[in-house]
């Protein structure tokens, strides 16, 4: 018995049927790759797998329980990153990253900076980030507090090689602690011995 | 999935609604017309008030209408956001305008009732601003329900209102009796039994009837054009293949 | 630090630190109320009579001005869905960012009303009255405010939507806030019109939080 599954989930966006029947096993140390075209729900199954939302068929468990049984407790065990970059402009990097730590009662602040080359832009406010250097910072909060379950939607989009180097690395060492990781990706950031799941097995010709 | 699937086959409510609808027509039509006579022609004029008490035959019904479509619209978002019934959203949806539209004739019938009785068009009492206020959540809610590009949005964020808004209905109802108003306390839903002569009650109860059958009748038809709205939007999904969502 | 100050100081760290919604809250209140002695005329009777509803009406159109950003630039670059992750009820997070507003908005219009008050030819005794009602009145805004911020996520047109939905429902803290003021400015206990607002706040504080949480949810789903 798998850590983290899901079992028969539909997926419903609008009015329009995205995957159905869709299952998924996670273990501990575990990544699960998805994979897919535009549409095909991998930002929907990575929400779904937050609890931002419940799927309109199937259920979602961790050891056994529902997630949506005990939301909090799901909430305390995942770190989730979305297109948005979460970086506030009046914000220096430091408290940007300090706050979504104290959030869920502190954590590394410090060593989560450096691990992602932070260090000299510490001091700086948000709004004068570029792109890249604002997903950076939103990935670093990772690394600050400790979580078991990563969901990562296209974290490497913006990076340059070197930080996409550290994702790969800050995910190495968070597997390598047991914890699992689910993520999508369009390539430049390949995950060793990542299960991959290509959800266009599960869409429908459109219900 | 239930959504889908309740759209792909409304078979059974569209049969319920072919069977009904002619019904509320009928009695809409007939307890109009005649409590329209009765109210108009037989009913005696009020020993008070002369001859003016006849818009009661439409103010009292076109306000019992208001509170009631405002409950009906509450009960249907409560419904549509525990149970997620489809047609939950599309009978609140199609209640809004409707009691949008008895509201805006109870205040109408109301000023111009209340200019002979009161030598006023308006008072800021708290019968008065309350259902005004009501008329403001009506068009709260159409104007939140049509804001969104995703129509299930817009149904649930205006799901949410309608249940905020029911603390006015309460307010609306006993605000007669809690403030001191210039409007009249209610004379027939009230303990004791109606105050008020069977000659003017008929036509009363007739013509509250006739607008409740009006109510179900576009009521129906409204519903029925939102199923046949969702298939089209449907079809075209359909059509465009992997269309965004 | 305990999460909900950790919310409660970001948000009027970043309220103060962007200068604008405090300062441009307080500006349009002055102003709002500035217009009313040039419309009415200058009368020192009529405005000492007008004045107290002049001042609570300005303070409730101030307070809408920044409500529309309260869940709107964290629903945009996705921090309202961490927040929503965060471990801790909903409603709490809303709690906390409700008071983060009322501290950066609602406080400082309710010290501000006085200085308005002098404008506006009221009796200096019934400022007191007029801080009270203000302080036991704003809250109750804030929260039911938060509820048409949630709902009005994603949706077009969202300023003034949001003051077609939230507008009505505060009438009811107008009508009490201003008997409190007509009340000591005719020499009679506002007793019961600060109860029946500190009750508002009170029924708010229960209900509004929830009604908020269930808002951003359905945005988030």
């Amino acid at each position: 018995m798998s850590l983290f599954t899901g079992h028969d989930l539909t997926c419903i966006r609008g009015e329009r049927r995205v995957f159905a029947g869709l299952r998924f096993a996670l273990d501990p140390g575990g990544a699960l790759l998805l994979q897919g075209a535009n549409g095909s729900g991998k930002t929907s199954l990575l929400r779904l797998m937050a609890g931002l939302g419940r799927p309109a068929e199937g259920r979602i468990r961790w050891h056994d329980v529902d997630i949506a049984d005990d939301c909090e407790t799901h909430n305390a065990r995942l770190h989730f990153v979305g297109h948005g970059d979460t970086v506030k402009p009046a914000l220096s990097a430091r408290e940007n990253i300090a706050f979504w730590t104290d959030l869920r009662g502190g954590g590394d602040v410090e060593g989560a900076l450096s691990a992602f080359g932070l260090g000299p832009l510490a001091a700086v406010p948000g709004r004068f980030l570029s792109a890249g250097q604002r997903r950076r910072v939103n990935l670093a909060r990772l690394a600050a507090a400790p979580a078991a379950l990563w969901l990562l939607d296209e974290p490497a989009t913006a990076l340059d090689s070197d930080s996409v180097a550290r994702l790969r690395d800050a995910i190495a060492r968070h597997r390598a602690g047991g914890g699992s990781v689910a993520l999508s990706s369009h390539g430049g950031l390949d995950i060793p011995d990542a299960v991959p799941l290509d959800l266009t097995d599960f869409a429908e010709a459109a219900a | 999935m239930k959504r889908l699937d309740w759209f792909a086959n409304p078979a059974r409510f569209l049969r319920l609604a072919r069977a009904v609808q002619p019904w509320a027509t009928g009695i809409a039509l007939t307890a109009a017309a005649a409590g329209l006579y009765l109210g108009l022609f037989a009913s005696p004029p009020d020993y008070q008030q002369g001859e003016s008490v006849r818009i009661m035959y439409v103010h009292v019904p076109a306000a019992w209408m208001a509170l009631f479509c405002y409950t009906a619209l509450a009960v249907a978002s409560a419904v549509a956001l525990i149970w997620k019934h489809p047609l939950a959203d599309l009978a609140a949806r199609a209640t809004a305008p409707v009691g949008a539209a008895f509201t805006f004739l109870a205040l109408l019938t109301g000023s111009l009732w209340g200019k002979p009785m009161w030598g006023t068009w308006w008072v800021w009492d708290a019968r008065l601003t309350s259902v005004l206020v009501l008329l403001f959540l009506y068009l709260g809610y159409i104007a939140l329900n049509g804001a969104f590009d995703d129509p299930a949005r817009g149904a649930k964020a205006s799901a949410v209102l309608a249940l905020v808004g029911f603390v006015n209905v309460p307010i609306v109802k006993f605000s007669v009796d809690w403030w001191n108003t210039l409007h009249q306390p209610a004379s027939v839903l009230r303990a004791g039994g109606p105050a008020i002569h069977e000659s003017m009650f008929a036509p009363l109860l007739l013509m509250a009837l006739a607008f409740k059958a009006y109510f179900v009748w576009v009521l129906l038809i409204r519903i029925r054009a939102e199923i046949a709205a969702g298939k089209i939007r449907a079809a075209r999904l359909r059509a465009s293949g992997d269309a965004a969502p | 630090m305990n999460p909900f100050l950790a919310i409660v100081r970001r948000d009027v760290r970043l309220a103060f630190r962007q200068g604008t919604d405090t300062l441009m809250t307080l500006a349009f209140f002055v102003i709002a109320v500035v217009l009313f002695p040039l419309g009415v005329g200058p009368e020192p009777n009529v405005l000492a009579r007008i004045g107290g509803g002049v001042v609570w009406v300005a303070a409730l159109l101030a307070s809408m001005l920044a409500l529309e950003r309260l869940f709107q630039t964290d629903y945009e670059d996705g921090g309202l869905e961490l927040l929503a992750l965060a471990p801790m009820p909903l409603q709490i997070v809303v709690l906390a960012k409700v008071l983060a507003h009322w501290l950066a908005t609602g406080l400082p219009l309710a010290v501000a009303a006085p200085v308005l008050g002098l404008l506006m030819n009221t009796p200096p005794d019934v400022f007191p009255v007029l801080v009270a009602a203000l302080l036991l009145g704003t809250p109750t805004l804030s929260l039911i405010g938060a509820i048409g911020a949630g709902l009005i996520l994603g949706a077009r047109r969202g300023g003034v939507l949001l003051a077609l939905l939230v507008l009505p429902l505060f009438i009811p803290v107008l009508v009490f806030g201003v008997s409190a003021v007509e009340m000591a400015a005719q020499g009679l206990s506002p007793k019961a019109s600060l109860l029946i607002l500190g009750a508002m706040a009170l029924a708010a504080l229960a209900l509004g939080p929830w009604a908020a949480a269930a808002a951003v949810r359905q945005a988030l789903e």
